[in-house]
């Protein structure tokens, strides 16, 4: 159990980073009841977006916050963009259809964008700019803190704070909690259902752009295919946190990093993507609702 | 009608569907013939999981997990024959790849069983999660299996060879064409006698209401189980000929996207129409291959995009998919009668009868 420490600070670091694109999942799930497959790769574009953005830009030898902040705008900018038009597109006419065929229709947007990516930025990997420098600054006996860890526990957090905030604290959350909770009932209340849609869809995906540069500093690796794992671990999250649920979602996903981190560390790194399921499949087994969620009785 | 056929009197039509696959193995070119295989077993898919999906209710994301449960046991008894007994050749060879396929059936059904018995509990999309868990979950045991090749994947899996009888040579496309044939038509006509009997009427009533169904004393868990190890069973076949066919498989070839495609083909087809699935299969295998040309035409690989901008156009204009819940000769009847009423109208409007203002 020695580097327990260590291992526990990566697990937070990469729970983190389920955490961001898990709110996504659950954001959307809470008022649409769809698991919107296409936002694994908005995520995927997200990370393109400061990819491009970074080498247009020159910033790919400019180190320092600005080109961090540069980065960071352009995929917020670019998922939030592409986020808003999935549903504009793709959802919004199925607003009434079963919800097998959203499900498709989402399945098929992420086909969608991982063949347009495939052919158009090419099956190869590339390299994310690293602007940040990855530097321990903390240095216990057992454990070091890296600067990029630091990196992605704050902008996390402070994501976290803004979309607590934004959520319980403004008109606009409380119209997406009254959504969630009955949409025909928050229409007679005034509220715009599709245009609280579209926001939440929009808030979502900048989270997911924010996921995607702090992974792409972490592990500087970028290709069309990026998404589907990280995504599918960040659903899981939000599962097992509960889904529709935002702080279930954030619990999740650091409980998700964490045992992630602890199997790779004492059992075997071949096995951590099965970890994801068999954590999911035992929750659902024995606490269909998740962890923090509520399970509602059928009505007859 | 054709359907008919094939409900009422499928050795006829197995007959004639064989001397179709014997013209085929003269003319066609081997990536054409593979190609007719290939679409068989998306049909031997499409069907097997309309069964779950469409006439059952229960969404499930994880065909590919029992297909390759099916593909490696297959394989895997096939290689285990080979050394131990020797060499299965001549004569012998058709019952014993339909033996295997029945084992790869039984296992993955038995997988089915095991899997869908605490799962099936859950609803909606949190079954569909748990079965694609469950499908991830056992393709990340055969990545980590090394006896069964791991990720290199599992290579030389034994096939039958050609057939010599006499001055007559059975190409190895015609047994599998029987093969693949023989398991088609015995998983359509098992279904649709499935759905026309009391436990089938058990699976649609447990898909329309399960409340409802259960007052009239259906065990529901029990009626979702059996439909899901049946669909796993044909999905075992499935992955056996699969395997025994291409000669290779490996764990990244049953992944989330073999699922979706298997999905794909329910939605498209109908769901609860079988011959819909059969439809969707022919037209999910070749619109990738029809739509070649254009790659040429634009030099870079656009089928997949124009593929999946197909799916979401279809799931916005015809939500209900190419059949709805009907079968194609039931359409047919119904396109006829309009066309014959039509005619009807059209002979009496020439024909100069005053129209009547209706009151």
């Amino acid at each position: 159990m020695q580097d327990f420490a260590q291992h526990f600070i990566n697990g937070l670091s990469l729970g983190s980073i389920y955490a961001l694109i898990a709110l996504g999942y659950t954001m959307v799930y809470g008022i649409l009841q769809l698991i919107n497959f296409a936002h694994s790769d908005v995520y995927m574009m997200g990370a393109f977006c400061s990819y491009y953005a970074a080498r247009f830009l020159n910033l790919n030898d400019s180190q320092g916050l600005p080109s961090f902040v540069v980065l960071l705008m352009s995929s917020i900018i670019g998922c939030a963009i592409l986020g808003f038009l999935i549903e504009r597109l793709a959802y919004r006419p199925l607003r009434n259809a079963p919800k097998l065929n959203v499900l498709i229709a989402a399945i098929g947007v992420s086909l969608l964008l991982q063949y347009t990516g495939q052919s158009v930025f090419g099956d190869d990997p590339k390299v994310f700019p690293t602007v940040l420098p990855n530097v321990p600054v903390l240095e216990g006996s057992s454990f070091t803190v890296h600067s990029l860890d630091l990196v992605v526990l704050g902008v996390t957090l402070l994501t976290l704070l803004v979309l607590n905030l934004l959520i319980f604290r403004t008109r606009i959350g409380m119209a997406m909690r009254a959504v969630s909770q009955n949409m025909r009932v928050a229409s007679l209340m005034g509220v715009n259902p599709n245009r609280i849609i579209s926001a939440t869809f929009i808030l979502g995906s900048a989270l997911a752009g924010v996921g995607s540069v702090l992974v792409g500093l972490k592990y500087p690796k970028v290709e069309p295919l990026m998404g589907t794992m990280i995504g599918m671990k960040a659903f899981i999250a939000a599962v097992l946190g509960g889904i529709g649920n935002l702080s279930g979602a954030v619990l999740g996903a650091v409980l998700m990093g964490l045992s992630e981190e602890m199997v790779v560390g004492y059992l075997s790194s071949t096995y951590r993507d099965a970890l994801a399921f068999g954590i999911l499949i035992a929750v659902l087994i024995f606490k269909p609702a998740g962890l923090l969620g509520r399970s509602a009785t059928e009505k007859v | 009608m054709s359907k008919e056929v094939v409900s009422k009197k499928p050795f006829m039509f197995f007959v004639a569907l064989l001397i179709v696959g014997w013209l085929a193995d003269l003319v066609l070119n081997p990536f054409l013939q593979f190609m007719i295989l290939l679409l068989m077993i998306n049909m031997i898919l499409g069907m097997s999981l309309n069964l779950v999906n469409g006439f059952a209710g229960q969404f499930s994301l994880g065909h590919a997990g029992f297909m390759a449960i099916g593909g490696y046991v297959s394989a895997s008894l096939a290689e285990i024959w080979w050394s131990r007994i020797g060499a299965v050749g001549g004569l012998l060879q058709i019952p014993f790849f339909i033996g295997l396929a029945l084992i790869a059936g039984g296992a993955a059904a038995l997988a089915g069983w095991v899997v869908g018995l605490p799962s099936l509990r859950l609803k909606g999309d949190y079954l569909a999660i748990v079965t694609l868990g469950f499908a991830e979950i056992i393709r990340v045991i055969l990545l980590n299996t090394e006896a069964v090749g791991g990720a290199r994947g599992f290579y030389d899996i034994k096939g039958p060879g050609d057939l010599r009888l006499g001055p007559l040579v059975v190409s190895q496309f015609l047994q599998f064409f029987a093969m693949t044939l023989f398991w088609v038509i015995l998983c359509f006509v098992t279904i649709w006698r499935l759905v026309r009997s009391a436990h089938g009427r058990g699976f649609l009533s447990v898909r329309d209401d399960e409340i409802a169904a259960q007052a009239m004393g259906i065990n529901t868990t029990q009626a979702k189980v059996r439909a899901f190890a049946l669909s796993s069973f044909f999905a075992g076949v499935a992955g056996s000929i699969f395997a025994h066919n291409v000669g290779y498989l490996s764990p990244s070839s049953f992944g989330f996207n073999r699922s979706v495609d298997a999905v794909i083909i329910v939605v498209l087809g109908g769901m609860g129409s079988l011959s819909g699935s059969l439809l969707a299969a022919t037209l999910v295998t070749l619109i990738p291959e029809l739509l070649r040309p254009v790659q040429d035409l634009t030099g870079v690989d656009v089928r997949m995009i124009i593929y999946s901008f197909l799916l979401i156009l279809m799931m916005i204009l015809r939500p209900a998919g190419l059949c709805g819940s009907h079968e194609l000769p039931e359409i047919w009847k119904k396109f006829a009668l309009t066309r014959r009423a039509w005619a009807a109208k059209n002979m009496a409007g020439r024909q100069g009868r005053p129209s009547v203002p209706r009151v």
